[in-house]
C-alpha cells in the first residue's frame, strides 16, 4: 500500500516537473531560435547555412541599428529615471491625502496600465498633434514616462504603507530636518520598491512598441519600430545578433545579482 | 507630516497625459471633419467589415484567455508548492524574455511554425503529416498565449502564495478530500488573481494589431488592425477614434467584471 502510494507520488512529481519544463520550453523556444539564427550564415530565416560570426561583426558597422539601439536605451533610462522620481514623490504625497482622494488618484493612475495600449498610443498622438508639438524624441519620452509612472507607484506604494511613521517623527523630534529625516529613515525602507519600480519601468519602456509606434513621428526609430518596418523586407540578421547580445548580458547580470550574498541573510547569521 | 504637495507634479502630469488625451479621443470620436457632433464614427462599428473584425477579435482573445487560464493555473499551483521562498526568481524567469524584443520573439514563431519550419521538421522526422500553421487564426492564438501567459501566471501565483496553508490543512482535517479542498477553499480564494489575470490577458489580446500582422499574414484583420490603419494609412482619425471608443467599452466592461471579483486589488499582478 505505502509502496504504491510512494510510486504514485513519484509519478505525479514527475508529471509536475515535466509540465513546468514544457511551459518553459514554450516560453524560451523563440529566444533559442533567435540565438541560433544570429549564427546562421544563410540570410533567410528558414535555411541553416552553417555557423558564422559574421553578423556580430557587421552589427558594429550598421549605424542604423546602433542608432536605434542607443535611442532605445536612452529613452528607457531617462523615462524610467523621471518616472521613478515623479512616481516616488507622488506616492508620498498620495499617502498623506484623504482616503477618498487617494481612491480617485489611484483609479486614474491605473488607466495606462489597464487600458488598451493602442488607445493610450492614439490618445497621446492626438494630444501632441493638436498641441502642435512635433512628434519625435521628446514625444516618445513623454509617452514612456506616462506609462512608466504607474509601474513605479505600484512598486513603491506597498513599501511606503509598511513604513512606520513613528521612526520618522522620532527623527524630527531629535532635530533632523524633514528632508534629512526622509533620506535617513524612510528612504532606506522604500528603496527596494523604488529600485524594482525603476527596473520594471525600464523593462517596459525597452519592450514597448505600440505606444512608440503612434508617438514617434517620421525621423526617430527605436529597436521595436525598426524591426516593425523591417518585417516586410526581411529582418537583418544583425538584429538577431544584437538581441542575443542584450539577452546574454541581462542573463549574466541577473545570475551575478542572484549569486551575490544577500546582506540581510548575513545579518541574521 | 503634510507632504501632499509632493504629489502635485504627478497630478499635473496625470491630467495632461492621461485624462486630457482620453478626452481628446472622445472628442475626435464624436465629431466629423468639420468639428460638428456626430454618432457616425461610433455607429461605423456596425458595418459588416468592422463587425467581422470585432467578432474575430473577441473570439480569438476569448480563446487565448481561456487557454492562458488553463495553462497558468496548474503551473502557478506547482510553482507555489515548490519554491515558497523564491518568488523573485520565478517572477524573473517570466520577465526575462521581455529583454528580447517582443516583435522579434513573435517573429521567431514564424520560423518555428512555417511550412519548412522547425516544428514541421520535427513532425516529418517522426513521420507525421506536416501542419499548415502559419497565417492562420490558430497562429494568432498561439502568439497571444505566448505573449500574455506571464500576465496570467503572476497574479494567480501571487494570490495562491498568500493562502494560509493552515486553512487547507483544516479542510483536510475536517475530512475534505483533495478535490473538495481545491473546489471549496483554494479556488474561491484565488478568484481575485484569476479575475486580474483574465483582464491582463483579455484586454491586450482583444486590442492587438501586432500579433495579427506578424503571425496572421496580412489577410486576417482584427479590430486593432482596423483602428491602426485609420490612424496611419487611411488618416481618418475621427473614424479611428470612434472605433476606439467602442473598443474601450469592452475594456471597461472587463475591468468592471474583474474589480467585482477583486475588490481589494489583491490580484495586482506584480
Amino acid at each position: 500500500m505505502t509502496q504504491k502510494k510512494q510510486a504514485s507520488e513519484r509519478f505525479t512529481g514527475f508529471l509536475k516537473k515535466f509540465y513546468v519544463f514544457l511551459i518553459f520550453v514554450f516560453l524560451y523556444a523563440p529566444i533559442v531560435t533567435l540565438m541560433v539564427l544570429s549564427f546562421n550564415a544563410s540570410k533567410t530565416r528558414s535555411k541553416w547555412g552553417g555557423f558564422t560570426l559574421k553578423w556580430y561583426f557587421e552589427l558594429f558597422e550598421n549605424e542604423a541599428i546602433l542608432k536605434a539601439f542607443s535611442n532605445t536605451m536612452i529613452i528607457a533610462f531617462l523615462s524610467a529615471l523621471i518616472a521613478t522620481i515623479l512616481g516616488t514623490a507622488a506616492c508620498i504625497g498620495i499617502r498623506n491625502m484623504k482616503k477618498r482622494h487617494q481612491g480617485i488618484i489611484m483609479g486614474v493612475t491605473n488607466i495606462p496600465m489597464l487600458n488598451a495600449e493602442i488607445v493610450t498610443g492614439i490618445s497621446l498622438m492626438l494630444l501632441f498633434i493638436s498641441l502642435g508639438i512635433k512628434t519625435g524624441f521628446l514625444t516618445v519620452l513623454l509617452s514612456h514616462i506616462t506609462f512608466n509612472i504607474p509601474y513605479v507607484i505600484l512598486n513603491v506604494m506597498p513599501k511606503l504603507k509598511q513604513v512606520n511613521n513613528s521612526t520618522y517623527e522620532a527623527a524630527l523630534d531629535l532635530g533632523a530636518s524633514p528632508v534629512y529625516a526622509f533620506f535617513k529613515v524612510v528612504f532606506p525602507d522604500i528603496l527596494p520598491g523604488v529600485f524594482s519600480g525603476f527596473l520594471m519601468a525600464f523593462t517596459m519602456s525597452l519592450d514597448d512598441f505600440i505606444i512608440t509606434h503612434f508617438t514617434k513621428g517620421a525621423g526617430l526609430d527605436t529597436l521595436s519600430t525598426k524591426i516593425y518596418t523591417e518585417v516586410k523586407k526581411g529582418i537583418k540578421p544583425e538584429m538577431y545578433a544584437l538581441s542575443t547580445l542584450i539577452f546574454i548580458t541581462v542573463l549574466i547580470l541577473l545570475i551575478l545579482v542572484n549569486k551575490m550574498p544577500d546582506p540581510k541573510a548575513k545579518e541574521k547569521a | 507630516m503634510n507632504k501632499k504637495w509632493l504629489a502635485t507634479p504627478y497630478l499635473f502630469w496625470a491630467v495632461a497625459f492621461i485624462v486630457i488625451p482620453l478626452l481628446m479621443v472622445v472628442y475626435y470620436g464624436m465629431t466629423d471633419k468639420t468639428g460638428a457632433f456626430t454618432w457616425e464614427n461610433v455607429i461605423a462599428i456596425t458595418s459588416p467589415e468592422h463587425v467581422k473584425a470585432l467578432m474575430l477579435s473577441l473570439l480569438l482573445s476569448l480563446i487565448s484567455t481561456i487557454i492562458c487560464l488553463l495553462l497558468a493555473y496548474p503551473l502557478a499551483m506547482i510553482l507555489v508548492a515548490k519554491h515558497a521562498s523564491k518568488t523573485s526568481f520565478i517572477v524573473m524567469l517570466f520577465i526575462l524574455p521581455m529583454w528580447m524584443n517582443f516583435l522579434l520573439r513573435t517573429l521567431a514563431w514564424q520560423t518555428l511554425l512555417e511550412k519548412n519550419g522547425v516544428l514541421n521538421g520535427i513532425l516529418s522526422f517522426l513521420h507525421l503529416p506536416a501542419l499548415n500553421l502559419i497565417n492562420t487564426p490558430g497562429a494568432i492564438i498561439l502568439g497571444m498565449v505566448y505573449n500574455f501567459l506571464p500576465f496570467m501566471v503572476l497574479p494567480i501565483y501571487n494570490v495562491l502564495a498568500k493562502i494560509d496553508i493552515n486553512v487547507i490543512n483544516a479542510a483536510r482535517d475536517l475530512g475534505a478530500n483533495g478535490i473538495q479542498t481545491f473546489l471549496k477553499i483554494t479556488l474561491p480564494l484565488s478568484f481575485p488573481g484569476i479575475a486580474s489575470g483574465i483582464t491582463m490577458v483579455f484586454v491586450p489580446a482583444l486590442t492587438t494589431f501586432v500579433i495579427s500582422t506578424l503571425l496572421g499574414g496580412s489577410k486576417i484583420l482584427l479590430i486593432g488592425n482596423v483602428i491602426e490603419q485609420e490612424f496611419t494609412t487611411a488618416s481618418n482619425w475621427h473614424l479611428g477614434s470612434g472605433l476606439s471608443l467602442v473598443l474601450m467599452i469592452f475594456v471597461l466592461l472587463s475591468m468592471v467584471i474583474s474589480s467585482f471579483f477583486d475588490k481589494d486589488g489583491e490580484g495586482a499582478a506584480l
